[in-house]
């Protein structure tokens, strides 16, 4: 199809969407007003069950079943990524070198690291409590490793991040959060049902039931994922070469 | 003006599928369909968005005391970015392979199939 033709058809299926979109904009509910009735209905349950963060309590309990879904996607990409990113037959790996790093990088890259760490595990801890929640604080977590690399060099990050224990625990959390819904059938209630565990005191740690515990299963599969991720494309980037003269 | 965040959220997936049908660049048409989902955000956030509404976390907030935004659509949006950032990488990893078996990232020479 040459350029002209498909800007021109383009245009053509731009503009139909355009009229869609715009006439579905105007029939939706006005921006800003009063009535949410599913938001209200999620709030009264999240409260009855003394999960303070409601969208927490909306992920990890009144939705459950498709936060399952959402991290057989994530589990699936990040497989996909290892397949995909593996060394070829036509590659082979080179010792990356020793970097140089300028002082204050270094410094302040060790500096931070720990801190982000403890941040990205709180986020995960206060999940049900506050804004964040296993998605989130398991990509601070994972990122809060990866400044070793900008601080220190590619070989010290290697050294504090076996890939195989964590492609095994991005698969370990996977099975928990299926496991925790099973206890559930197990003791006589529905998959994934928020009923087995005490709620607890609102507003504390151990409050919402099972939701810290699905919290803590996506926390620890979303830093192993970014952690896995990550080292697929590091690896091209840094180690793996093509064969010279192949 | 009431639907003006519906229709940045249009603007935003008609700009990204723009950006989707002209790219020269593997890159960044996997760049442009991040842009398209951001529109999913933007009309989601709007959806749920209401007058004078804080946030739906109650650890520092008496409940009743004031209304709060929609958080069925904020856990959607969570999904979508969880999604969205998985599909990118993935598209990501297969344009590197493209770039090492066929040599270069530009979808207009990528017409025949190779084995």
């Amino acid at each position: 199809m040459s350029r002209r033709l498909r800007l021109w058809l383009l245009a053509v299926g731009g503009a139909g969407v355009t009229a869609l979109l715009v006439a579905a904009g105007l029939d939706l509910p006005s921006f800003g007003g009063p009535s949410h009735p599913y938001g209200d209905r999620a709030v009264r349950a999240s409260l009855a069950r003394h999960t303070a963060n409601t969208i927490a309590s909306v992920n990890f309990d009144q939705r459950a079943y498709d936060t399952l879904g959402e991290m057989g996607i994530l589990f699936a990409a990040v497989l996909g990524c290892v397949v995909l990113l593996r060394q070829a037959r036509d590659e082979h790996r080179a010792e990356p070198e020793p970097a140089e790093v300028a002082r204050p990088v270094r410094r302040y890259a060790l500096i931070v690291l720990p801190v982000a760490l403890v941040t990205g595990i709180y986020v995960v801890a206060h999940g049900q409590l506050s804004p964040g929640g296993g998605f989130q604080g398991g990509v601070v977590a994972a990122t809060a490793l990866h400044l070793l690399y900008l601080g220190a060099d590619y070989r010290a990050l290697e050294r504090v991040r076996p890939i195989g224990l964590f492609e095994a625990s991005d698969a370990l959390a996977v099975c928990a959060y299926l496991v925790l819904g099973l206890t559930g059938v197990l003791a006589g209630t529905a998959f994934l049902a928020n009923t087995l565990l005490p709620y607890g005191t609102f507003n504390t740690l151990a409050s919402g039931g099972i939701v810290p515990l699905l919290n803590a299963a996506v926390g620890v599969e979303v830093a192993s994922a970014v952690v896995v991720l990550l080292a697929g494309f590091l690896d091209q980037a840094v180690e793996i070469e093509e064969q010279q003269g192949s | 003006m009431h639907v003006l965040p519906y229709l940045v959220a249009a603007y935003i997936f008609l700009a990204g599928c723009y950006g989707l049908a002209t790219s020269r660049n593997l890159i960044h048409a996997v760049g442009c369909l991040a842009v398209c989902q951001s529109a999913t955000y933007v009309l989601l956030l709007a959806v749920g968005y209401r007058d004078g509404a804080t946030a739906p976390v109650f650890s520092d907030l008496k409940p009743g005391s004031r209304p709060v935004v929609d958080p069925v659509v904020q856990a959607l949006t969570l999904t979508d970015i969880v999604v969205g950032a998985t599909v990118t990488a993935m598209l990501l990893a297969l344009v590197l392979q493209i770039a090492k078996r066929h040599g270069t990232v530009d979808p207009d020479e990528l017409r025949e199939l190779r084995g």
